[in-house]
């Protein structure tokens, strides 16, 4: 059984427009840091979206760790999205209530319940991106960039084998962009996770071990 | 499937959005404690009624309504002006069939009614003192339980008789009068009274007075005229409007006590044989009405169930409205956060959890609701009493 991610003939159209995204052969395997390019609306987060399972696709497949998304139930892939993949989206998708604790921890808590240790993990995560003096702040009370690096930190809490990031650190200022991309390759590689990462940044793109534009995959 | 989730989150939400929350909640409460309201007072009103009625024989009082008749004599309502003359009391007692206490309904102090009645009403009610002493003297009076407690009087204070007509300069003037005890709590009407002799609400109502005594020496410049006993003065004559020791022999009545006024009397039948007889004797006087208490309530509390019936109808149909709006608020809440609940969807929360989270928000809510609905009812179960006899009054 292959390691990693496979994308084979992927095709996705939103209804009634044209083809958004198209990947003829994909790989990214369990350990590798993968840097995705390509030009606004040319498809990117439509790609994530596609690789965790929201959006499906028109055709062809996509795999992780061997097992066919496409051939999952919705309620199937929600639950692989939920224990083995952290998605950092564009948005952050945090709950505005919620604090920062209770947000780093929801996926768990709604998931197979957080302990003790995925807190400590969790208190970890939240200093290293140095968010974790608003521990006890609702989401709503933070900055754009205080938001981004919970969404980070949430991704990666629970130890996901796929880490997909839409543009994580677009909201950042240069010194904190640096500590982010470095802390998620860093945990990628020690836990021997996937990451793809979406991003223009040219500063970040030579920390990848690899680079690829969608229209590569496309080719 | 992992409950602790959907129910933190849940509890965040509405702990989060708690003023919102509470209105819904507060809503849905009284809502639901209405009708259990309703019911509660009903039967306190009921039990109240009852209990009084059935401890009093038979009410005389003047012609009229007899539900005001019963109401005034049993919990002091003030009804409409109409008098008996106190001779009907003494007839009564005459007759040798009933004893009679006579009752004075018509002033008030302090927004509670002053009971101008004899000591025999004491014994009748089984009411004792529980602070100072019983009025012994012309202008004394004795409150009730409550009332003392809320107006904060107590032995040795005084109290002064509501002015009748605040522009009439030539009217009656306030009495004040001393308060000699505070009655122990009966859970009554009597709890929120004041009593006073009869004699001394024929003073308020100015059938009597007191003032400077013009046999004396020093006061005899102020005598305009002596004939053959008739004294003529002239306006520097003090009048007084407290009762002293001092003072107390200068009241005097003008006309005869059988004469004067009283409202209602309570009559206590020697037996069931003199109880039909004074029924009957009283049935076609033009003047003076007998009524059985009991009986009237009767009446009144059928009317009473019929109105609670509709009443209680009313408001489940209220509250039937109300769930409905309470989940037409829900639903439109859940569609305002559909972005919320897509972000959790996108995360990988599953629909079953999303399900369980909207359904403990709604049970958070519903039982808050239900919380302060049985505040409401148990705080109602407290004040029942005070709320009926208030009402009452």
């Amino acid at each position: 059984m292959p390691d990693g991610l496979q994308l084979t003939d992927l095709r996705f159209a939103y209804p009634g427009g044209e083809a958004s995204v198209t990947v003829r052969s994909w790989s990214v395997n369990r350990g590798e840091r993968v840097a995705l390019t390509g030009p606004s609306g040319a498809g990117k987060t439509t790609l994530l979206r596609l690789i965790a399972g929201i959006l499906e696709p028109q055709s062809g497949s996509v795999s992780f760790d061997g097992g066919d998304l496409r051939a999952m139930t919705a309620g199937a892939r929600r639950e692989l999205r939920l224990a083995r993949m952290g998605v950092v989206f564009q948005d952050f998708a945090l709950m505005d209530y919620l604090t920062v604790a209770e947000n780093l921890l929801l996926p768990l808590r709604l998931g197979t319940g957080a302990t003790l240790a995925h807190e400590v993990t969790a208190r970890g995560l939240a200093d290293r991106l140095e968010v974790g003096r608003y521990w006890n702040k609702p989401a709503a009370q933070l900055s754009q960039g205080e938001q981004q690096r919970v969404a980070i930190a949430r991704a990666l809490v629970h130890g996901p084998e796929l880490v997909l990031a839409d543009e994580p650190t677009a909201s950042l200022d240069s010194a904190r962009k640096m500590t982010a991309a470095h802390l998620m390759l860093a945990d990628a590689r020690e836990r021997h996770a996937a990451l793809i990462m979406v991003t223009h940044d040219p500063e970040l793109l030579p920390l990848f071990d690899r680079v690829v534009s969608l229209e590569e995959l496309a080719a | 499937m992992n409950l602790a989730g959907p129910f933190h989150l849940a509890w965040r939400y509405v702990a989060r959005h708690r003023v919102q929350t509470l209105l819904l909640a507060g809503a849905l409460g009284v809502v639901l404690a209405l009708p259990v309201a309703v019911r509660v007072l009903v039967r306190t009103a009921e039990h109240q009624l009852r209990a009084r009625a059935e401890s009093t024989a038979l009410v005389a009082g003047p012609r009229g309504s007899e539900t005001d008749l019963m109401l005034s004599a049993l919990h002091f309502r003030k009804g409409a002006d109409e008098a008996l003359r106190y001779s009907v009391c003494d007839a009564l007692r005459d007759s040798g069939l009933a004893e009679a206490i006579p009752l004075h309904l018509h002033f008030r102090a302090q927004g509670a009614p002053i009971v101008g009645t004899e000591l025999e009403y004491f014994d009748f009610r089984h009411l004792r003192v529980a602070q100072g002493r019983m009025i012994t003297r012309l202008g004394d009076c004795v409150v009730g339980a409550r009332l003392a407690r809320e107006k904060g009087l107590q032995a040795g204070g005084s109290l002064f008789s509501s002015p009748e007509q605040v522009f009439d300069i030539a009217g009656t003037y306030p009495l004040k009068m001393r308060i000699t005890g505070v009655l122990a709590s009966s859970g009554t009407s009597d709890d929120e009274a004041i009593f006073t002799d009869v004699k001394t609400t024929w003073l308020i109502q100015g059938l009597g007075h007191g003032h400077d005594d013009l046999v004396k020496p020093e006061n005899a410049g102020a005598v305009l005229s002596k004939d053959k006993g008739q004294v003529v003065a002239n306006a520097s004559v003090r009048m007084f409007n407290e009762v002293t020791d001092a003072n107390v022999a200068s009241f005097h009545f003008h006309g005869d006590p059988a004469d004067f006024p009283i409202h209602a009397m309570i009559v206590q039948p020697h037996d069931a044989k003199s109880e039909a007889i004074l029924t009957g004797r009283y049935q076609g006087n033009k003047e003076v009405q007998i009524i059985r208490p009991k009986d009237v309530l009767d009446g009144l509390l059928g009317t009473l169930f019929r109105l609670e019936g509709l009443i209680v109808t009313a408001l489940a149909l209220v509250a039937g409205a109300a769930a409905a709006v309470a989940a037409l608020v829900f639903g439109l809440s859940f569609r305002m956060r559909q972005r919320e609940f897509a972000t959790l969807a996108q995360i990988g929360v599953g629909r079953g959890t999303l399900l369980l989270t909207k359904g403990c928000e709604v049970l958070f809510i519903g039982v808050a609701a239900l919380l302060i609905a049985f505040g409401l009812i148990f705080l109602l179960r407290l004040l029942a009493d005070a709320v009926i006899i208030s009402g009452l009054r």
